[in-house]
């Protein structure tokens, strides 16, 4: 139960933060989601013993996160919970990577604690970089951009359906669970002689919403297409951001901190 | 079982992008063509049914744990292949945006994974051959149950496959196979006790939305071959680009290929190599950063050392930036 209303928080939180009008959320979100793209396969492209990298590689959230005006906080909640999965299989690097690959302070380090700190950086980067992405954008104008970048239409307006209906169907799961548990006090799921009618119920219900939810909007002039409410234009602002990522990007990808340091040392 | 962004090499992501890209592709043409239109919003409401209803816990009898259902299988089972198909691939979409659960490059992987073995493997070959036409509350539970099985059983081997060939751990391959599979036979016989539970109080309730969903897509139409030669096809041709660009890093095939011959290359140079070759000595004077080197000679750190110690700074830098436009923006509000 707290499981629900934690994820709509979840959602809801992210939904109104992406209305704010900071200077990332005017950016168009077609560049928004193709420099997110670029960031993300950039970041899994550095080699697993490349710890230096990925970590330079932060500067992209950092700087995003102070420009979106967006409460660490909120991000590291849900980075967090993504971890498990990446540190569960990653684990095991240091196990069978045992040699010795450099020192620190004196102590020698292996190259599998070194590969398996650069995935929890990569996972950390990458997750964040995808939710400051609909933090700063929101679902409504990704999904136009998905069209701009021909993303066939009925998935289009599927995620967009979709996402309008979660919170809906999440509440009455949420009002379910709790009447259940109200009536079964004490357990910690719901028992096995009810799984069919009490999902199934539910399940009835959403159909007939299904078929009415269709019906008006057959009824307001529904013709397969989305109207989107707000036409961005994608200004010089915009291009600029494409431009001073990208280059920030090949600057930490090929290295250039590191080798000045080199010819300092 | 999402995958996750970090796990997956470039070449890897992307071959499974373009896969499932293919099959989306697929699909909603297949719908376009043969789509009554009424689907659209049921495909939506149900695709949040499945998102919500994996929130509730059911219990294992017998066990302490508990389980969800999963939820390809059953939007396969209420819509059809490829409405199902697409419906899980917008679900996975938004759980990668709003819940971190796998990621944006994982994503391909993941509706390969979770949508692909379920509604174009497990629906058409096992699900509707045990049904055949002929519904009755055994049948249901069977087809249900043995679909939703073979389906996450092949989507477990699909982790394990990706996961290795993008070399980002150590894990050896047959470790890790045999952690995942079992594993996920035990959730799947959950998973798919659930999904029969649902299944079969749906068709006592209201029979027709699932004899429907079997019926408005005769099996004629759906040719499988077809699906999975163009995925096939996809998958080779993006990811042998995208690897052949990543060839200069000591990770990802390579990695695979030093794993089960023991030489980091095969031998015999090609042109190709000698390209990069060329290339590598060229930029040599760019140090990069691998540790590698340093595990040869060791003493010599500078590299590795300088290699974190860069990536430090540039993090603290961009931190420092992050608090000047906090701290601008504030005297200018």
């Amino acid at each position: 139960m707290s499981n629900i209303t934690g994820a709509l928080y979840k959602i809801r939180y992210l939904d109104e933060f992406s209305r704010k009008k900071t200077l990332m959320h005017r950016l168009s979100p077609t560049i928004k989601l193709i420099v997110t793209l670029i960031y993300i396969l950039l970041v899994v492209s550095f080699g697993k013993y490349q710890l230096g990298g990925v970590i330079a590689m932060s500067a992209y959230p950092l700087i995003m996160l102070s420009l979106a005006e967006m409460p660490a906080k909120e991000l590291i909640k849900r980075v967090v919970v993504a971890m498990p999965f990446v540190m569960g299989v990653g684990i095991f690097n240091p196990v069978f990577d045992r040699d010795i690959m450099t020192y620190f302070l004196g102590i020698g380090i292996s190259g599998g604690w070194i590969s398996f700190l650069t995935l929890i950086v990569k996972g950390v980067l990458t997750v964040s970089s995808a939710i400051i992405l609909v933090g700063t954008t929101g679902i409504e104008n990704i999904a136009h951009s998905m069209r701009i970048l021909k993303m066939p239409k009925i998935f289009v307006v599927l995620i967009l359906l979709t996402y309008r209906y979660i919170s809906v169907l999440m509440e009455e799961a949420a009002s379910i669970w709790t009447a259940y548990k109200l009536r079964a006090p004490g357990q910690k799921g719901i028992r096995h002689d009810v799984w069919g009618p009490l999902l199934g119920q539910l399940l009835l219900r959403t159909y007939d919403r299904g078929i009415r939810v269709y019906d008006a909007m057959i009824l307001r002039g529904f013709d397969g297409d989305f109207r989107m409410g707000t036409a961005f234009v994608t200004g010089i602002g915009s291009y600029l951001f494409l431009l001073i990522a990208l280059a920030g990007f090949l600057i930490i990808r090929l290295s250039v901190i590191t080798m000045i340091l080199d010819l300092l040392i | 079982m999402h995958m996750a962004d970090a796990l997956l090499s470039p070449a890897v992501g992307g071959a499974m992008w373009a896969a499932a890209s293919g099959g989306a592709a697929y699909s909603a043409n297949k719908l376009k063509t043969d789509l009554d239109d009424r689907k659209i919003p049921l495909m939506g409401v149900m695709g949040a049914f499945v998102f919500a209803s994996q929130m509730i816990n059911f219990t294992i009898p017998a066990t302490g744990s508990s389980g969800h259902i999963g939820g390809g299988m059953l939007l396969a089972i209420l819509l059809g292949g490829h409405a199902g198909f697409l419906t899980m691939a917008s679900v996975l979409l938004i759980q990668a945006l709003f819940f971190a659960d796998g990621g944006l490059l994982a994503l391909g992987a993941n509706i390969f994974n979770l949508g692909f073995f379920t509604c174009y493997v497990a629906y058409p070959l096992i699900y509707k051959k045990i049904i055949s036409n002929k519904y009755t509350r055994g049948r249901l539970i069977a087809a249900s149950v043995i679909s939703v099985v073979v389906a996450l059983q092949l989507g477990a081997f699909s982790v394990v496959l990706q996961t290795f060939f993008s070399g980002k751990t150590e894990l050896p391959f047959t470790s890790f196979l045999l952690l995942m599979q079992p594993i996920h036979l035990a959730i799947g016989l959950v998973e798919g006790l659930i999904t029969a539970a649902v299944v079969s109080f749906v068709w006592n309730a209201r029979p027709e939305i699932i004899t429907h969903a079997n019926e408005r897509k005769p099996l004629k139409n759906i040719d499988i071959r077809k699906v999975i030669v163009g995925v096939l096809i996809a998958t080779v041709v993006v990811g042998g680009f995208l690897s052949w660009f990543a060839s200069e890093n000591p990770d990802g095939l390579e990695w695979a290929i030093f794993n089960t011959t023991g030489t980091e290359e095969l031998e015999g140079s090609n042109p190709v190599n000698e390209f990069f070759a060329r290339i590598q000595e060229k930029t040599a004077f760019l140090p990069d950063y691998g540790f590698k080197e340093t595990s040869e000679g060791a003493g010599n750190s500078g590299t590795s050392f300088s290699g974190v110690t860069g990536g430090i700074i540039t993090m603290v830098l961009a931190l420092g930036v992050g608090k000047l436009i906090s701290v601008f923006k504030r005297i200018k509000s």
